[in-house]
């Protein structure tokens, strides 16, 4: 199967890279560019494990082609802490204990970035809504939800 | 397989008409499903997000054409069109989750003819039109003629949507979707309905359409639900003869998500709820 060259942005920097057609984006961050935040729960666009940010949207990237990714934009939770410095959002998931297991964190922290860029000042319920193709067994989502909403008040306050 | 990216519908027709075993590579969101589930193995996949008149909305005589490979997102955050067609924005909105929505497309819900795609009812109820692109040129299809059964569709060889054409919003009309599941988020209709009605000056139904998805192997086009509600005010009489007229329409299936006479009793009483809606929405109260 003959590869395919892609040059896309991850995380800000441009990066290169070969896959098969076949292959989906969350392979490649994974198998290829050693960017194993995004996670594999299911394949199916079922779970969120493997949320990213592609040209802006909010994607699984488990259902996007590898060779998709040509000249567009992808983030990912590695592109979320500036060095050491975390994310208000990583900040207040630690702090509200909003992590089990941690699978589905990293999806559900870039989920949650993308919605508050979009809306700094989202209901309970808009939260829920937004995130609810994030499943997570361990938490109940409880405090999945307060971290978020507690982010959000603490970044509008900041802002 | 081969990885395709045309940047013109006519290099896409041709991509396909050379090629039977090739696939339009839309959202992904059920394509690639079933390309990692080794439900199919495509020789090609054809995306077609670079060719830019597939990824845009423009209006068109007053109406809204949404090119073939917007996903449910981007027309979710088109004010002016959710003001035109909010059954319409609904049913695509509910097309799974925020990550799902970022990528899926109405002609993807309409070219994977599954009996349960959400947009599929509401485009029908709308007069949505499906404007084809193939070998021989283009031709514009009603949305209702494009699935043919589970899964196939009226598309000839070589041929691929381009666009969904909504027509100009008629005065006094309105329309909506609802769609029953068993939980609130992330699941596939076990009853769908799309209603649009127009209204006279004195407040009666003047024209409407009902279609019914999920409960017959494509959606339904009901003439008896919209009779039942032409030429009445849409008090409860006529909602209490749409009730059963569209649990009459219905010939669903039994299956885990729901028995052939619950299907056929909750199709009464969506095409009730959905035509308040609509109604509401034709009056300027909703
Ligand atoms: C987790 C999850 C939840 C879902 N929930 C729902 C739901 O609630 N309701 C619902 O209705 N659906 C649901 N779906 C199914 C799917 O998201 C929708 O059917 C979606 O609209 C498909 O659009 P797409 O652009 O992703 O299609 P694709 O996967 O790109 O394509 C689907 C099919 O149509 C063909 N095709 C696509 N575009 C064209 C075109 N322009 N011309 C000709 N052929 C074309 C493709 O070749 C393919 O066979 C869900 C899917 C997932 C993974
Ligand atoms: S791994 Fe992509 S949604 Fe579950
Ligand atoms: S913390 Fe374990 S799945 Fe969410």
């Amino acid at each position: 199967m003959s590869q395919i060259h892609v040059t896309a942005t991850i995380n800000g920097d441009e990066t290169e890279f070969l896959c098969d057609p076949t292959e989906t984006l969350l392979d490649v961050l994974r198998d290829h560019l050693d960017l194993t935040g995004s996670k594999e729960g299911c394949g199916s666009g079922d779970c969120g494990a493997c949320s990213i940010i592609l040209d802006g949207r909010l994607v699984c990237s488990c259902l996007v082609l590898a060779a998709e990714a040509e000249g567009r934009s992808v983030e990912t939770i590695e592109g979320m802490a500036e060095g050491d410095k975390l994310h208000p959002l990583q900040e207040k998931f630690i702090e509200h204990a909003a992590l089990q297991c941690g699978i589905c964190t990293p999806g559900i922290l870039v989920a949650a970035k993308n919605l508050l860029e979009r809306n700094p000042n989202p209901s309970e319920e808009e939260v829920r809504y937004w995130l609810a193709g994030n499943l997570c067994r361990c938490t109940g989502y409880d405090k999945i939800i307060r971290a978020v909403m507690d982010t959000a008040a603490e970044m509008r306050g900041a802002a | 397989m081969r990885f395709e990216t045309p940047t013109t519908v006519d290099e896409a027709v041709r991509l396909l008409s050379d090629d039977p075993e090739a696939r339009i590579l839309a959202g992904g969101t059920d394509l690639l499903v079933r390309l990692r589930a080794r439900q199919v193995a495509p020789s090609a996949v054809i995306d077609v997000k670079r060719i830019a008149e597939m990824t845009v909305i423009t209006r068109e005589e007053g109406g809204w054409r949404i090119g073939a490979a917007v996903p449910s997102a981007e027309m979710n955050e088109m004010s002016d069109l959710c003001a035109d067609w909010p059954g319409v924005m609904e049913a695509a909105d509910l097309i799974g989750s925020t990550q799902i929505q970022g990528r899926a497309t109405m002609a993807g819900n309409l070219c994977n003819a599954s009996p349960a795609a959400d947009s599929v009812p509401a485009m029908v109820a709308a007069g949505a039109v499906a404007r084809i692109a193939g070998p021989s040129g283009t031709r514009d299809v009603a949305v209702e003629d494009i699935p043919t059964g589970p899964g196939q569709t009226s598309l000839k060889p070589g041929e691929l949507i381009t666009s969904i054409f909504l027509p100009v919003k008629p005065a006094m009309s309105g329309d909506a979707y609802l769609r029953f599941i068993p939980r609130t988020e992330m699941d596939i209709a076990v009853v769908g309905v799309g209603v649009h009605v127009t209204l006279d000056d004195q407040g009666k139904i003047s024209a409407a359409r009902v279609a019914l998805g999920a409960v017959a192997p494509t959606v339904i086009l009901s003439q008896s639900c919209a009779d039942a509600l032409i030429g009445t005010p849409g008090d409860d009489a006529a909602l209490d003869a749409l009730a059963a007229a569209a649990t009459e329409e219905a010939t669903p299936i039994d299956d885990k998500r729901g028995t052939v006479a619950f299907r056929k009793d909750i199709a009464g009483v969506l095409a009730r709820r959905t035509a308040k809606i609509a109604i509401a929405r034709a009056k300027g109260d909703a």
